[in-house]
């Protein structure tokens, strides 16, 4: 145990536990929207797809531990990274500048914890029910109680809040565009054919992501999904 | 041509606590520079002028002025070694210029770099990383030949292209995080290239990063402005082998032993 | 002063071999006890300190730079020669120490030559395991090039910059044992004087050059690796804070200094483009195996190198030289540069540069070869001065670059004082009147991990260790003359800069004691020398304290030195009433080639310290040439 809290410790441990935890939040968030496309198949795809969750039981609990560890951290480890590199530097410069770093790579902190913030939001919301309890009571009133469906039409019905969820993805787009090929540097995987590779991918899988969660909130408010009737 | 300089003027050594001690950023106006000067002969005539009017002269690290002992340093508009790519500041020719330029001028900025005095800091924190395990174990004497190990062409290239860091710090200054992690990176793959440096791999990597860490400095977040401001074009790559090298190591670290050593004579 | 060069008996090959057996030696548990201090930390110094702790010795060791790395020899571009004949073209032990020999224009030791080709297989050797990066083939192999004055190709290269890799070797050798405490490294410490106890070297005054604080250090024996002298000039090719103080002020207590006149002036640097300029840049002689040297055949032909025809060029180094071409030794370049620069033929603005052209190999080889062979210096020439060599020629001119001349040693490499050695540039045995190149890495490297090992155990072996505390007298006396010194220079308050008397005393140095020199002149360059050094001390300008970073401070002590070397320097070059090698008299000479007079000075000058350099005394060490006959050199 030591030898792997030495390891955290590192700058490169902590470096590789930002990596992997990255990768492992990646998955999830992939899985995520693969599990909300079924939006798009109608109320009983997805209301489907929330019992079948639901009934996992324990093992969801396991699922959303785990999740939770990994997710605490990714933040706690990020804190501790850079409160370091703010203290490596105790003058600023009075001229500053930039050469190559992009404008994703130098607000992963900013963008980090905007997305922080808005998870927050999201599982207050349709985790909880504590924003909307309107929309939430439709997820409870549903058959056996998991008309999800009814609950994210009626959410992003609501142009403030899909427009929240928009602007969310626009900011997890930067956040996952340096976040995956950094992790993969950070990884140790470095290349001359793959690492441009490696950065296109991300760029796109980012964009992916992002463009998916956002066309979902977006095909609501557009009505392309109809509400529940 | 005709300049306006903002140079940092700091008279006592910086300490933990007070970093910034008493210095600050002074506007000097100097005339009749030729666009033929190094930058470093530009702050030579600077320091002429002001000797002449009793002011104490600017003071700069600088030596061999060719660009390859990596004395010289220098954060010119925000960037280490001023705007051309692959070049110290020695040989930065003021033609990189315009005339009537507003220049600012300040030193290396980073915790692991206290300032001595005006624009000199201490890198003596670089020496004490390459203390901890940047060479190969090997005594004066009677090595083999030296052709008895063929290197492959590629790696010898590879260790090279790391090997030739003159260790000035312009990483280190450029990071947004002032990180080392390109120095010590250089240094984890020039030995890792090479047969000869791969026998004490796992310890070189536990060791650099160890005594990196204890210096200060800050931690990479792959933004790669190191690169954009080595003067040797140090590629990340090496960065990249580091990591790899440091989880190897940590991988197949074996606990301390309780088995007694020596006195097997 | 007694010279006694201890050159050991037996056939020239034996003789390293006879000596080393000769030599007492230190037993393991005894050698802890004496401590050794280094000074300088260059190739000679960082391999010697590394060597001497791997052994066992405390080493103390000191240099001025903020850290061991940044010593000169990281500038060293071409390459590093050893004999291994790896190419099969005839190379040989015999081979490197008689081209040595020669190319030294017979004004060198024989047994210490003979030596040094000796050790210079065991260097390779030793750099390949500390991990240097030389450039190989691709079966892996290590890959040469040649180099001036030879016709086999020895040199081992590390694209161009193999003195910075062969440094951070023997740095990398050094800071292993900073890191297990066997060495302690003073970085930003500045030695100012020798303390000599009873006719012994026994300790050294240093100012650390970030409190300002005078301390002294005492040890059993003082190593100077502190480099050559060349920045007396003021414009060389040296680093800026290159100086002569800690061997001058070591010959002022008593260490006889050598061949002071001998520099070398070396064929291919950037020309100068203004008085603002503060350092000449080097362009390797590697590049010399593939450009070609012209001029235009016309006086003043101010056409550009493109528009000038082939039967207009004069591709001068060829025609003079046949057999070597344009690797004519770096002394014979160098003057036959000056020579068509003086017809008025020479090129560029100031007319004073001749054309270093690779059209040629860029058609026959193509322009891809030619940048993996030579881009970082092509890519350093082109920002010096904005002009692609590629498409034109590079222009180049002489320039101060090395000083063959330095602290008299024996065959141990031990001074006139006993317990003061001095290795690499800092002495004067191997090179005679004229270094070959890449024979600088060779030589501090072999006196740092392969000479002094062995010759200062056998001095060592004969003193009590620790003998000499620092609480005796000569310390105390030794630190206030340093004190004195600088309250002196930071009460003067006159009106002239360090640098402006710098500057001033490389212009006389330059135009009277440079390429060419003649008796009229030197006596003349002596007695300007003498002048500004009197003004100096009345007029110069050094502000701020003692006790903080004063790098005018720094500059003032060697420029103070400098004064009174750069009269001795000419001095030495008037006395020595000959050509040979770097130094060359106009009034010695056949058609342009330097004219030697073996009947009356074979031999080594050595000068002692009297009081003013007008005073000093000239010695002689005959020099005996047993093995390479006297011969005129010729490269034709």
């Amino acid at each position: 145990m030591t030898w792997l809290c030495d390891f955290w410790r590192s700058s490169i441990g902590g470096k590789v536990t930002m990596a992997v935890t990255g990768l492992l939040l990646f998955g999830f968030v992939v899985a995520h929207l693969l599990g909300n496309l079924k939006l798009l198949a109608g109320p009983d795809s997805i209301n489907a797809y929330a019992k079948m969750l639901h009934d996992l039981g324990p093992l969801l609990w396991v699922a959303r531990i785990g999740l939770l560890v990994i997710f605490v951290l990714h933040v706690v480890t990020a804190i501790r990274l850079s409160s370091a590199n703010k203290a490596a530097r105790p003058v600023r410069y009075s001229k500053e500048a930039t050469m190559q770093a992009t404008l994703a790579s130098r607000s992963m902190v900013l963008s980090g914890l905007t997305v922080l913030v808005f998870l927050i939001y999201h599982l207050l919301h349709f985790t909880l029910g504590v924003t909307n309890p309107e929309h939430f009571q439709k997820k409870a009133a549903g058959a056996q109680g998991f008309d999800v469906y009814a609950m994210v039409t009626a959410s992003f019905a609501n142009p403030a809040i899909a427009l929240t969820y928009v602007a969310a993805q626009v900011v997890l787009f930067f956040h996952l565009s340096h976040g995956m090929q950094s992790l993969a540097h950070t990884l140790g995987l470095h290349h001359a054919r793959y690492t441009p590779m490696i950065k296109k991918l991300s760029f796109l899988l980012a964009l992916l992501i992002a463009g998916g969660n956002a066309f979902l909130a977006l095909s609501v408010l557009t009505g392309i999904v109809k509400g529940a009737a | 041509m005709k300049l306006t300089l903002h140079i940092w003027r700091q008279q006592k050594r910086s300490t933990k606590d007070n970093f910034a001690q008493d210095g600050k950023m002074v506007r000097y106006e100097l005339d009749h520079v030729s666009p033929d000067m190094s930058f470093l002969e530009m702050l030579d005539v600077l320091n002429e002028q002001l000797t002449r009017k009793g002011e104490e002269p600017v003071v700069f690290d600088h030596d061999c002025r060719e660009g390859i002992c990596g004395s010289c340093s220098l954060m010119i508009n925000g960037e280490a070694h001023g705007p051309q790519s692959g070049t110290t500041t020695c040989q930065l020719h003021m033609r990189s210029f315009q005339d009537g330029a507003e220049i600012w001028i300040e030193p290396w900025r980073a915790a692991a770099f206290p300032v001595i005095k005006d624009l000199m800091v201490d890198r003596s924190a670089f020496d004490r990383i390459v203390q901890a395990g940047a060479f190969i174990s090997v005594n004066t004497g009677a090595p083999q030949d030296a052709n008895a190990i063929p290197v492959p062409k590629a790696d010898a290239d590879k260790a090279f292209d790391a090997a030739t860091c003159i260790g000035c710090g312009a990483c280190v200054a450029a990071c947004k995080n002032a990180s080392a992690m390109l120095f010590v990176g250089a240094k984890v793959s020039h030995f890792v290239h090479l047969p000869q440096g791969r026998v004490e791999r796992e310890t070189r990597a536990r060791k650099l990063v160890a005594q990196m860490d204890a210096e200060g400095f800050g931690n990479c977040t792959n933004q790669y402005e190191c690169e954009a401001a080595c003067p040797k074009d140090i590629p990340v790559r090496v960065i990249a082998e580091m990591n790899r090298e440091f989880v190897r190591a940590k991988a197949v670290e074996e606990p301390p032993s309780k088995k007694r050593v020596g006195g097997d004579g | 002063m007694k010279l006694d060069s201890k050159i050991p008996d037996g056939a020239i090959h034996e003789k390293w071999s006879n000596r080393k057996f000769e030599l007492k030696l230190v037993n393991p548990a005894n050698k802890r006890k004496y401590k050794v201090l280094v000074v300088g930390s260059g190739l000679a110094g960082s391999s010697a300190a590394a060597s001497l702790a791997e052994l066992g010795y405390q080493v103390e060791c000191f240099c001025f730079q903020d850290s061991p790395r940044r010593a000169h020899s990281i500038a060293a571009q071409g390459g590093i020669n050893a004999a291994k004949n790896y190419r099969n073209d005839g190379d040989s032990v015999y081979r490197l120490f008689y081209d040595t020999v020669k190319g030294g224009d017979f004004r060198a030791r024989e047994a210490n030559v003979h030596r040094l080709a000796e050790l210079s297989v065991n260097i390779i050797d030793q750099a390949v395991a500390q991990g240097v990066p030389f450039a190989r083939e691709y079966s892996g192999l290590l890959d040469n090039r040649s180099f001036g004055g030879a016709q086999v190709s020895r040199t081992f290269y590390a694209r161009g910059q193999t003195g910075q890799q062969l440094l951070l070797g023997a740095y990398s050798a050094l800071s292993r044992q900073i890191g297990l405490k066997q060495v302690k490294m003073f970085p930003r410490t500045e030695m100012l004087d020798l303390v000599v106890v009873d006719g012994h070297a026994k300790g050294i005054v240093v100012r650390d050059l970030v409190t300002g604080e005078i301390r002294t250090h005492a040890g059993d024996a003082v190593v100077l690796a502190t480099g050559g002298y060349g920045t007396v000039f003021y414009l060389s090719t040296n680093a800026m804070n290159c100086n002569v103080t800690a061997t001058w002020r070591s010959h002022k207590r008593g260490a006889g200094f050598a061949n002071p006149c001998y520099t070398q002036i070396h064929p291919t640097c950037i020309p100068v483009s203004g008085d603002h300029q503060s350092k000449l840049t080097l362009m390797s002689e590697s590049l010399r195996n593939d450009g070609r040297i012209w001029v235009p055949t016309k006086k003043g032909d101010k056409r550009k190198a493109a528009e000038i025809p082939d039967n207009e060029r004069d591709y001068y180094l060829e025609r003079k030289y046949p057999s070597f071409g344009n690797l004519a030794p770096r002394d014979i370049a160098s003057r036959a540069a000056m020579q068509v620069c003086d017809e008025g033929r020479g090129v560029g603005d100031t007319g004073l540069g001749v054309y270093l052209d690779f059209r040629d190999s860029i058609q026959r080889l193509g322009k891809d070869a030619i940048a993996a062979k030579y881009g970082n210096l092509f890519h350093m020439y082109a920002k010096i001065t904005a002009e692609d060599p590629y498409s034109q020629p590079m222009r180049i001119f002489p320039a101060v670059h090395y000083t063959m001349g330095g602290l008299w040693v024996d065959y141990d490499l031990q001074s006139t004082i006993p317990g003061l050695f001095v290795c690499g540039e800092a002495n004067f045995s191997d090179h005679g009147a004229n270094r070959l190149g890449a024979s600088a890495l060779m030589q501090g490297l072999a006196d740092g991990y392969f000479v002094i090992p062995y010759t200062i155990g056998g001095y060592l072996a004969g003193q009590k260790p620790g003998a000499v505390p620092q609480s005796h007298p000569e310390f105390g006396k030794a630190t206030a003359a340093v004190q004195e010194m600088t309250k002196r220079l930071l009460g003067i308050q006159g009106k002239r800069s360090v640098d402006d008397f710098h500057k001033a005393l490389g212009k006389i140095m330059w135009s009277k004691c440079g390429m060419a020199r003649n008796e009229k002149g030197l006596q003349q360059a002596i007695a300007d020398i003498q002048t500004l050094r009197a003004e100096f001390w009345r007029d110069v300008k050094v502000l701020g304290g003692d006790a903080t970073v004063n790098q005018s401070l720094e500059k003032a002590g060697r420029v103070a030195d400098f004064l009174e070397f750069g009269e001795l320097t000419c001095r030495d070059a008037l006395e020595r009433r000959e050509s040979c090698g770097g130094h060359f008299r106009e009034e010695w000479q056949d058609a342009g080639e330097a004219k030697r007079d073996d009947e009356n000075f074979c031999h080594v000058a050595v000068w002692e310290h009297k009081g003013e350099p007008r005073q000093a005394v000239r010695h002689q060490e005959p020099l005996a040439f047993e093995n390479v006959h006297l011969a005129v050199r010729s490269y034709k």
